[in-house]
């Protein structure tokens, strides 16, 4: 659609962005506050940046959701793009009702219940719960918009050119590897980003899976939010924030150059293939 | 050879992510409705029977025999949770709509902004779903609370006389604002891509046809962008439905929510099994919007397929 923007549209955007991002804008300013009262402002000052670096409890916690992150994204993205692979490559395969299902439920599931059955799981199996109960709890929920991103690449381009390695005598494998994967590594990567930043601000589902020795930043801040609100608060927060703000625009920016390239990659591709066609 | 390796391969993609959903995802629910049949009970795990392999057919038998409907009943006969039910599914359902209402005019711009600005305005929509949710609710607590910020500029823009504060933390009003700021990514992006797919010339030619701008929306826009208003809503509504944080941190005692008596009856009372019958309904109540969303889901996929 382009039409040319009314005043109309271009007052509800600048109204609905407004609303989006004060409250995050106005969170960030009062961490710079010299004053303990979060409303009033008393002059710019870091000193709760360097004060929580020596909250040590904070800190383990953020080394521990760190790690849960960085494992479970990992995992998450090997497992949800073999999903979306099965759900976009297969066709019709016994049992894919239920499989599609499974892959799409997590996505609205409620967090309570999804940390609720996991949990339960843990203790009817005796698994000892912990670090590793949380990456698998954050696996679960994560591989699924894992593969609902990689799926939506996946449908966008031609499985001729697949077809075409693999009549030529490529194996399967290889054929994933050198074609499949290089075309679909964009949503890859954002697909690993999002199960990172999905398990980095997961409270619900950690709370119950968690055990001794285990607890993530998300508990931390709930557990400190619910005191009350502090410029403390504010600076962790501000710092995720910065971190998250930073890794998503400059993967961003990424893939809108590799596009730019692929684009440029494969006008020359057309224009060398013109003389023979001709 | 080449053929059954080929095979193997295939079935060892799908087989990986199968098994990990099926034991992760599926089983513990069958666990949960075992345990929404069973008695709490002091030990550990807090709940009676348990089964175990070690007794064989008859210990598993005897076991089966003490599962019994009393937590269902439980919850019957207590209305605070019937209460919680329904006045979840109205919060989440109100919620919903307001941001419907909100997020369809962002939406709208962004679909008719220049086509060089989009790229941007809809990373700018995405940015604030990548920060933390417990954040962003985080926020709303400095300005709504009654000496929060709110009170403070309302005061000094004279709306407010200064010896009055906003009462609106701590009330359900709170939870329709936390739920309508936390979602509104979710409603905004289905609806930009229905919207932005739109061909434009079909609103030329009404308007050429003289019809009125706001009929022609009834008659053409609305209706096309139903994909991205149904998709949205149900993003919005099914977990706004089981949220936990937002009427946690930002509605009072006074606002039930299922997902905070979920919770408060795991953790505080420690009744595993009336949390897991609790769970059980929860389940019921969203399971027909989840498997509508599928179907819509499924159908968008072919329909891009081709």
């Amino acid at each position: 659609m382009n039409r040319g923007a009314s005043w109309f549209n271009v007052t509800s955007v600048v109204l609905g962005f407004a609303f989006l991002y004060l409250p995050i804008l106005i969170l960030i300013i009062f961490s710079f506050n010299e004053s303990r009262l979060v409303t009033v402002w008393a002059g710019f000052s870091t000193k709760w940046y360097v004060e929580l670096f020596r909250n040590e409890g904070l800190m383990n916690a953020a080394w521990v959701t760190a790690r849960v992150a960085f494992v479970s994204a990992s995992i998450a993205t090997v497992l949800g793009t073999l999903a979306a692979i099965a759900l976009v490559r297969f066709g019709r395969f016994h049992g894919r009702t239920l499989f599609s299902g499974m892959v799409y439920a997590p996505l609205v599931m409620p967090e309570v219940i999804t940390g609720l059955s996991l949990l339960l799981l843990f203790v009817a199996i005796n698994f000892d719960r912990g670090f590793w109960t949380v990456v698998i709890a954050h696996i679960t929920f994560s591989m699924c918009f894992v593969a609902v991103v990689v799926q939506s690449r996946l449908v966008t381009f031609d499985a001729s050119v697949e077809e075409a390695a693999m009549d030529l005598g490529c194996p399967p494998a290889k054929t994933f590897f050198i074609i499949t994967l290089p075309i679909i590594l964009p949503a890859v990567i954002s697909g690993w980003m999002l199960a990172f930043t999905l398990s980095l601000d997961d409270l619900v589902i950690a709370s119950f899976t968690t055990g001794p020795g285990a607890t993530t930043l998300p508990m931390k801040i709930y557990s400190q939010v619910r005191l009350g609100v502090t410029p403390e608060i504010n600076a962790v927060c501000t710092i995720l924030i910065a971190l998250v703000t930073i890794g998503v625009v400059s993967a961003s920016l990424v893939t809108k150059r590799q596009e730019v390239e692929r684009k440029r990659a494969e006008a020359a591709a057309v224009r060398a293939d013109e003389p023979e066609l001709a | 050879m080449a053929e059954h390796h080929d095979r193997s391969g295939r079935r060892l993609v799908l087989l990986v992510p199968y098994l990990w959903l099926l034991v992760f995802f599926l089983v513990p629910f069958l666990i949960v409705l075992k345990i929404s049949f069973s008695q709490i009970a002091v030990a550990m795990p807090p709940y009676t029977p348990t089964f175990s392999l070690s007794q064989g057919w008859d210990g598993f038998v005897a076991a089966f025999r003490q599962l019994s409907f009393d937590n269902y009943v439980w919850l019957t006969e207590d209305d605070l949770y019937i209460r919680s039910y329904l006045s979840s599914v109205w919060i989440a359902f109100v919620s919903t709509i307001i941001t419907l209402l909100v997020g369809y005019p962002v939406a709208y711009g962004m679909a008719r902004a220049p086509s060089q600005w989009r790229a941007t305005l809809l990373m700018l929509v995405i940015l604030p779903f990548w920060t933390s949710f417990l954040i962003r609710v985080y926020a709303w607590i400095g300005i709504l609370k009654p000496e929060g910020l709110l009170t403070v500029v309302l005061q000094t823009i004279g709306l407010l006389s200064p010896d009055e504060q906003v009462r609106i933390l701590n009330t359900t009003t709170a939870v329709y604002i936390g739920i309508v700021y936390s979602y509104l990514p979710f409603m905004v992006l289905p609806l930009y891509s229905a919207l932005e797919k739109m061909d434009a010339s079909l609103l030329e030619a009404a308007e050429d046809l003289g019809c009125h701008p706001l009929k022609a929306f009834w008659v053409i826009t609305f209706p096309l962008s139903l994909p991205g208003v149904i998709a949205g809503c149900f993003l919005v509504f099914i977990p706004a439905v089981g949220e936990f944080v937002i009427p946690d941190l930002l509605g009072g005692s006074g606002t039930l929510m299922i997902g905070k008596t979920l919770w408060s009856e795991f953790f505080n009372n420690r009744d595993w099994p009336v949390s897991s019958a609790v769970a059980v309904i929860l389940l019921a109540v969203l399971i027909i919007p989840i498997v509508l969303f599928q179907r819509a889901q499924q159908r968008a996929q072919e329909r891009e397929a081709g």
